[in-house]
């Protein structure tokens, strides 16, 4: 390979890790904003899964534990968001920021005797004879198992919403509650669920943070990751494919930022580390520009509260 | 189902001082679990956090030192919260407002005046307003959502005072350390009482919780800001303008976190470092809403996360405990704090339900 073809498969491969967390995240908040719940917790959870998934793969020294015991930990919190906005009908934006500064400060206690603890990470599994091809080997079959499973949670998810019947009467909750209520759909339970959904997906996109993309615990390690992810969710229209062009994207911005610097050029490292939030804001401007797109497109019912007496 | 909530016709005026004194008293009982978990003696571990740091004058005025950027940020969230207006970019407007004061500061080293510090106090509110300005016209503009871009601008502002001050404003005797020089005398706020840190940013904070009540409860604004928030049909039929909000919102927001951050650089650390705030933005979230979206009601609230604030230095110092305890009592407080509202609003009855009534 020639060191050019050398630097622009690090690149991508590069970007498909760094898009990979906001996959999970995304398509988790996807979810749950689908049955019209507006969680802006991603961040707090995603920390929650990160710092949980690290001391179980410390504890147990199995990355896999890791993952799951994330996955266990996301979904608990969510819980919570989920009692407090759906059985007790608090406001959804303001517990789901209490969530998220929640999720900081307690992932920064309960990690704190673990900073710089080293970890053996989830490893990159070469699928036997396509890993071997040169270049494309390189590009798409030498990924770690996360990748592939992000992959294939998309495509479930995608699937799910379009094509079966439960995908169909989440989407009726999410469009309206009375109508669904009426017809005798358990909104509050279905509700839970996908809240419930939302919260494993984040602690997988923190697990993928803290035991693939850096091996190790830092408090606030997600660096605003959560909330790129809720921006990629109005960015995508609520559609699962756009969701995965959305997390590339930003994946790249984040890669060809370092590869500025590594390069040689002179560039301050903060200057670069704010592309990532500069092009959230200016996707965000240029998708929701078109009231009428979003209109259509995001879950009328998103964010309101239902009381079934009411 | 087991637990049901019935909507109250009129929600309950005592509950609505009392919820937040219940919401105190249950992360108080949750600290009192958490620190027996840690093996910690509660008694004294909570007389740690909550009463030892103010159990003097140089206590006293600590606590009004932490809680005066916190109560500039959170009256002005306030006014935005009651406008349905969410603005959550506070920590980002304030590092603006560090940014333009403290830059100004320094561009005046040594030809300082007494007309310095009114100049930066203005510096520092407008780069707070700017910084809010921004979400405010994507949000007016192109309808871009207020919650991520003011949250964006934050991580923003604070990647551009790392830049700065490792960079061009960097202390050209500081021996490399990424802080700027020490600001000259006349760039600081007075001290107000001898033997402490107390600053002049105290008075501003005061003064912006009076306006911010004469703005709520005693003008036509103040009404157009609740009517938008409360009720946007009935507003749009007044010919209330929802722009006009969003913009008043931001703007005094941004604004007042300003000029808290400009208290911070020319207060008590009287130069620009990495770290101006130790996330004041954040918590003066908590504090609009522990206070009750009400300006008198968020100022006791800035004292109390003040304290929560002095509290964690004081578990760390006295008990090696660590800092991040803070954290873990400002999201358990907010938590407890929404969760208590519930009971303003609904009756809590047992048993399942019953068909109601017919009016």
């Amino acid at each position: 390979m020639s060191p050019e073809v050398e630097t622009l498969v690090a690149i991508l491969v590069a970007t498909l890790r760094a898009g990979t967390p906001l996959v999970f995240a995304a398509l988790g908040e996807l979810v749950t904003e689908k049955s019209g719940v507006l969680n802006l917790g991603i961040e707090g959870m995603m920390l929650i899964g990160a710092v949980a998934g690290f001391i179980a793969t410390v504890l147990t020294g199995s990355p896999f534990a890791g993952v799951v015991f994330a996955m266990l930990a996301g979904t608990l919190v969510s819980l919570l968001f989920g009692v407090l906005t759906l059985t007790l009908l608090t406001n959804q934006v303001a517990t789901g920021l209490a969530l998220t500064i929640f999720g900081i400060g307690l992932s920064a206690f309960v990690g704190l005797g673990y900073i710089g603890t080293p970890i053996q990470g989830l490893q990159p599994l070469a699928v036997p004879l396509l890993g071997d091809i040169p270049v494309l080997g390189l590009l798409l079959f030498r990924h770690d198992p996360l990748v592939y499973l992000s992959l294939v949670l998309l495509a479930a998810v995608a699937w799910f919403l379009a094509r079966t019947r439960a995908g169909l009467v989440l989407r009726a909750v999410g469009e309206s509650h009375e109508a669904a209520h009426a017809i005798g759909y358990p909104v509050i339970a279905i509700r839970y669920l996908a809240v419930m959904f939302g919260g494993a997906m984040s602690g997988l996109a923190g697990a993928y943070l803290s035991l693939v993309y850096t091996p190790q615990w830092t408090e606030n390690m997600t660096a605003g990751r959560g909330w790129i992810a809720l921006a990629l969710v109005v960015f995508a229209t609520w559609r699962p494919a756009r969701v995965l062009l959305g997390a590339y994207l930003f994946g790249g911005i984040t890669i060809v930022g370092l590869h500025i610097q590594a390069a040689g050029f002179e560039a301050s490292s903060h200057l670069l580390a704010m592309l990532p939030y500069l092009a959230t804001i200016l996707v965000l401007v240029l998708i929701s520009r078109d009231a009428n797109r979003i209109r259509l497109n995001a879950p009328a019912a998103l964010g309101k509260p239902f009381h079934p007496d009411a | 189902m087991l637990l049901r909530l019935e909507p109250r016709a009129q929600a309950s005026r005592g509950l609505r001082i009392a919820a937040p004194l219940i919401a105190l008293a249950l992360t108080l009982g949750s600290g009192t679990v958490l620190f027996g978990a840690l093996g910690q003696n509660p008694i004294l571990a909570l007389h740690t956090f909550f009463i030892r740091p103010i159990d003097s004058l140089y206590g006293l005025s600590e606590l009004a030192i932490k809680a005066a950027p916190l109560a500039l940020c959170a009256v002005g969230l306030a006014i935005g919260f009651r406008g349905n207006v969410w603005n959550i970019g506070a920590e980002g407007q304030l590092t603006m407002g560090a940014i333009c004061g403290g830059g100004l500061a320094l561009a005046f080293y040594g030809v300082e005046g007494p007309w310095l510090l009114p100049l930066m106090v203005l510096a520092g509110g407008l780069g707070g307003m700017a910084w809010g300005a921004i979400p405010a016209l994507l949000k007016t503009r192109f309808n871009a959502n207020e919650i991520l871009t003011s949250l964006m601008l934050t991580y923003v502002a604070i990647q551009l005072l790392g830049y700065l001050v490792h960079g061009p404003w960097r202390d050209p005797e500081g021996y490399n350390f990424p802080e700027t020089r020490l600001f000259g005398e006349q760039a600081l706020l007075p001290v107000l009482l001898d033997g402490t840190r107390l600053h002049g940013g105290v008075v501003l904070a005061l003064i912006a919780v009076g306006l911010g009540w004469l703005l709520l409860s005693r003008s036509f604004t103040g009404f157009q800001i609740k009517v938008v928030g409360q009720a946007p049909a009935a507003a749009a039929y007044a010919g209330f303008s929802r722009g006009r909000v969003v913009w008043l919102s931001f703007l005094i927001g941004g604004g007042l976190a300003g000029i808290a951050g400009l208290g911070e650089v020319a207060g008590p650390m009287g130069q620009l470092n990495p770290t101006v705030s130790p996330g004041y933005g954040f918590a003066a979230i908590i504090c609009a809403f522990l206070g009750r979206l009400h300006p008198f009601g968020v100022l006791l609230a800035s004292l109390l996360l003040a304290l929560l604030f002095l509290g964690g230095e004081s578990l760390q110092m006295h008990l090696n405990l660590p800092l991040a305890i803070t954290g873990v009592f400002q999201g358990l407080l907010l938590f407890f704090v929404l969760a208590c509202d519930v009971f303003v609003r609904y009756r809590v009855r047992l048993g399942p339900a019953v068909a109601s009534p017919a009016p």
